[in-house]
């Protein structure tokens, strides 16, 4: 603690002895301190933040366009959506009227053959009916005559066809 | 003080002292903690503007954020309080700001020597500040300068004695500006000392003046930081008087 004599009761700022050597020191930092900042520092900071400014202006305006180009591909892709759906539309509409064509022919084909088919069966089951007159009326009087001669008369075969078929016709018209 | 029998003995002026780095006496260029503290100042300020930035990176590292923060802070600064045609003497505030930044938060460091705590330094740095200034002045408005003193927009017979005010208080602006920084790192310093050197004198008790200690701490490196700010900002509204004089 002897050294501390040196330095006094009072305050080392107002020791005058050292001011020439503060200034001194002083003057040549600040010197040599505005050497590096505006030489080397400063002009570097400042490029690399104009630098920065113009990427992102310019990165800005890429984005500006890619956001322009992306709607013009929405608007294309859109358009061309809608042109399908219609071209869709107008297919199966076609398609449509095609097959309702086709089916109309195929139905008055149809309707043709079944129209056929039932004059055909009509016709037959005519024939059937007739024949089946026929024999009725053929039995009949052979089987008229047959109990006709069982009962021991004489079966007058004029008289007897006549009367068969006589009460045929009524029964066929009752 | 019981300093006579040894008891408690604080010396909160003495971290104050120049002191020859090599023993002799002191002239005018002998090398001195001062000249070792401010180089480290330039050091510490060329490692973060020239070493922190050396990437020049698109996307920046930390430090080189940190220096183009300090450099936008500083640009917009004197932008925004001197005028846009101040930008040209951007070169020179920006390095006071950094000289008298590194300088207050190295002499933060335990054992450091604060170069900005003497007046005779602040005094150069604020005399200088107010000498170009009032040349630029005088330089880029010949003597229509001196309108700074007349206030048109007073009333007429209150403009003389505005006008003697005027010119007192532009005569202090060097004296302020230079004492306001060194007295308030000094009496940072000083009073960290004294509870210090309370800490040693306390003995079971030394945490309290320790807590103590860390508190002033964190303000002193708010003041550090504000006082760097404040005498930059003080160096732009002069200039500002320099280039616009007119009120």
């Amino acid at each position: 603690m002897a050294e501390t004599a040196a330095s006094g009761p009072g305050m080392p700022q107002l020791d005058v002895t050292t001011f020439s050597n503060q200034i001194f020191w002083l003057v040549v930092t600040m010197v040599v301190l505005y050497y590096v900042m505006s030489r080397v520092a400063l002009p570097r900071i400042a490029a690399v933040l104009a630098d920065r400014r113009g990427t992102i202006t310019s990165d800005i305006a890429a984005a500006e366009e890619y956001k322009l180009k992306a709607q013009q591909a929405e608007e294309a892709y859109h358009k061309a959506l809608a042109d399908a759906r219609a071209e869709a539309n107008r297919i199966v509409e076609a398609a449509k009227l095609d097959i309702q064509a086709q089916l109309d022919v195929q139905l008055a084909k149809a309707d043709a053959e079944i129209a056929a088919k039932a004059n055909e069966s009509e016709r037959r089951i005519r024939e059937i009916r007739d024949s089946a007159m026929e024999m009725v009326s053929e039995v009949s009087k052979d089987v008229t005559k047959d109990i006709l001669e069982s009962f021991g008369g004489k079966a007058d075969a004029r008289s007897v066809n006549a009367a068969v078929a006589a009460r045929i016709k009524a029964g066929a018209a009752s | 003080m019981a300093s006579e029998n040894g008891g408690l003995v604080i010396k909160p002026m003495d971290q104050f002292q120049v002191k020859a780095l090599f023993g002799g006496d002191i002239s005018w260029y002998t090398p001195t903690n001062v000249t070792l503290w401010m180089a480290l100042t330039v050091l510490a300020a060329t490692a973060l503007m020239v070493y922190g930035a050396r990437g020049r990176a698109l996307v920046p590292s930390r430090a080189q954020s940190a220096a183009e923060m300090t450099y936008g802070f500083i640009y917009k600064m004197v932008e925004d309080v001197a005028g846009r045609d101040a930008v040209r003497f951007f070169p020179y505030i920006f390095t006071l700001f950094m000289f008298v930044l590194f300088a207050n938060l190295l002499g933060l460091i335990p054992f450091a020597f604060t170069t900005t705590s003497h007046i005779a330094v602040t005094a150069v740095l604020a005399f200088t500040v107010f000498f170009s200034v009032t040349a630029l002045g005088f330089i880029l408005h010949g003597t229509k300068f001196l309108k700074l003193f007349w206030v048109s927009s007073a009333p007429l017979p209150l403009r003389p004695v505005l006008a003697l005010i005027e010119v007192i208080s532009y005569f202090v602006r060097p004296v302020s500006h230079s004492i306001r920084l060194a007295g308030a790192m000094m009496a940072g310093h000083a009073v960290a000392k004294v509870f210090a050197g309370f800490a040693a004198a306390l003995g079971a008790a030394f945490f309290l003046p320790i807590l103590a200690v860390t508190a002033l701490y964190a303000l002193e490196l708010l003041v550090a930081v504000i006082q760097a700010y404040v005498f930059t900002i003080l160096t732009c509204v002069y200039l500002k008087d320099a280039l616009h004089p007119a009120h």
